[in-house]
């Protein structure tokens, strides 16, 4: 891979900088249906039922749910340490926006072409929503 | 860079104290997040008060900074301690929370009216108003049907709104974002207010969430929509989607015409909604029929027409099981005025202002079935493992009289 491939640009939602796993969401996201103690999403028929979003980098499509549990749903997941390290998001709503830059939660939408092909499941990368890039330090399985 | 007016910038700077410079520092960092050019002066708010962790901790937060409501919100229900009092043992963890919020939100300047269709009473905006709601089933109500002007805030950018007084220009306050995306041509008859959660369930599911226009093909009366109908619509689009206007082809504001909905002569998309569609949604998100411990009602809270509705059919009788309808202060107060409330409280019934489902004083149907109207309620009690058979609000009521859902189909009353 040649450097230039494993760099992306992106728009900056919510500073940040973190670097973790990426874990892909077919499904909007409501945080309050995440189980706060062990990060588990817990809403049936959802893609990540089940699964750990927990010190994630969360990459999903949209937020779903109230003007009001989004909020909480983060804030509770971030006391527990059981939040996602960053989010990468398609379509940004106010709520998602607003809760994440409350929440200091680095968050960044608008991601260069390629993203989704690149990366994968597992792999390791570094968000820096502050500087808008995202850079694939290290691939999964 | 978002463009800032001089006090704006002061705001922001510190001028006018910590509290307003917070809620300043938000907003401006929403506006870059849109990309919105500069700020715009709101005439109402309401805030999504939800008594959460969140909630208090971001209210006590600007209390504490000293933040004072430059344009005083309406606010969303937590619980009513007294009324619940009286039916349920409330934990004194529970009643504290409760109660702080109440304090940090008077102390911020908020109108304690702690309901959720603040649209319909005490915070009602006129076409072309720019304002900032949260709630989501308030956000769909006050863009569509009044055509007022806001985005889908939440509980806190709304009450950053209230404290500064303006909102970034982007999104839905711009006309050309509020243009109908997909005609949704209705097939079903739509004769009930449950159809309409039903629709506005299946909706997103289906198409996203792209702005609907609504063609109500075979509804009987096309220019009447019970208030019920429209706020059940927008709500239950906000639970399984994200949808923060709709437009009704012939009776919204913004939709007199085809051209006037799409703001084109061409229509993007089209999709057709059957009953069968309908049906299908509610097979998968209710529980099983049978046997049934309690009815709650009232997410959104109940309007008056839907509280008379309830009374005609429970009236002289005694109900098999507890009935618990949510609505506003306003509206019980009318009930009691005008005999209602007696005739519910005869037959075993309960009133309860000031309330929301998704609140701790409910503890007491933990791990209990009950009968709601309201796929938005059963949707978010299941982090309260409270279990729901949804069916419309007729149907519920007579199963809270007889203990048991018996039948999907609505009973015909007279």
């Amino acid at each position: 891979m040649t450097e230039k491939s494993n760099l992306f640009k992106c728009h900056k939602i919510s500073e940040g900088k973190t670097s973790g796993e990426v874990l892909f969401s077919k499904d909007g996201i409501c945080f309050y249906l995440i189980d706060p103690e062990s990060g588990v999403v817990i809403e049936r028929n959802h893609s990540l039922f089940g699964k750990s979003i927990a010190n994630k980098i969360l990459v999903f499509p949209n937020g779903t749910g109230s003007s009001v549990v989004q909020a909480d749903g983060m804030y509770q997941l971030k006391m527990h340490n059981m939040g996602p390290k960053a989010m990468i998001v398609e379509n940004a709503d106010t709520t998602l926006v607003a809760s994440s830059i409350i929440m200091e939660i680095p968050l960044v939408d608008k991601v260069d072409s390629g993203f989704n092909e690149t990366v994968k499941n597992k792999d390791i990368l570094e968000v820096n929503a502050t500087d808008g890039e995202i850079k694939l330090v290290q691939k999964g399985e | 860079m978002v463009k800032l007016s001089l006090t704006e910038q002061q705001m922001l700077n510190g001028d006018f104290g910590k509290g307003t410079q917070t809620a300043m520092k938000i907003q401006v960092a929403i506006a870059e997040a849109f990309d919105a050019p500069y700020m715009v002066p709101i005439s109402r708010a309401h805030v999504a008060l939800s008594n959460q962790e969140a909630d208090l901790w971001f209210v006590e937060k600007l209390v504490s900074q000293g933040a004072k409501c430059r344009i005083r919100p309406t606010v969303n229900p937590s619980f009513n301690w007294d009324q619940m009092g009286q039916i349920t043992n409330l934990s004194s963890e529970d009643l504290n929370i409760v109660k702080r919020t109440d304090d940090a939100y008077k102390k911020i300047g908020a109108l304690m009216t702690y309901d959720c269709t603040p649209y319909l009473q005490l915070n009602v905006p006129k076409v072309d108003d720019i304002i900032s709601y949260s709630e989501s089933s308030a956000t769909p109500f006050v863009n569509s049907v009044y055509g007022a002007k806001t985005n889908r805030e939440s509980a806190q950018s709304a009450l950053c709104a209230a404290v500064t007084g303006v909102v970034p220009y982007y999104g839905y306050l711009m006309k050309e974002n509020r243009k109908g995306e997909i005609l949704v041509n209705v097939l079903a008859k739509m004769d009930s207010d449950f159809d309409f959660q039903l629709l506005g369930y299946v909706l997103p599911l289906k198409i996203g969430f792209k702005i609907p226009v609504f063609n109500f093909v075979n509804k009987k009366e096309k220019n009447n929509f019970s208030n019920a109908s429209l706020m059940n619509l927008g709500a239950q689009m906000n639970t399984s989607g994200n949808v923060a206007i709709y437009h009704i082809l012939g009776y919204t504001p913004e939709a007199n015409t085809l051209e006037d909905a799409f703001q084109s002569n061409s229509i993007p998309e089209e999709i057709d909604i059957t009953q069968e569609d309908l049906d299908s949604v509610r097979d998968k998100i209710s529980a099983p029929i049978g046997k049934i411990d309690f009815a709650l009602f009232g997410c959104p809270h109940l309007t008056f027409e839907q509280i008379q509705k309830v009374t005609k059919i429970i009236e002289g009788k005694k109900l098999a099981v507890p009935l618990f309808i949510m609505s506003s202060d306003p509206t019980m107060r009318l009930c009691e005025q005008m005999g209602i409330l007696k005739i519910i409280e005869d037959a075993g019934g309960n009133i309860i202002s000031n309330t929301c489902m998704d609140q701790p004083c409910w503890k007491f149907l933990y791990g209990k079935k009950g009968v709601t109207d309201s796929p938005k309620c059963a949707y978010y009690t299941k982090r309260r493992s409270m279990e729901f058979v949804i069916t419309d609000l007729e149907n519920a009521t007579y199963s809270a009289l007889e203990g048991e859902v018996t039948s999907d189909r609505k009973k015909q009353f007279v």
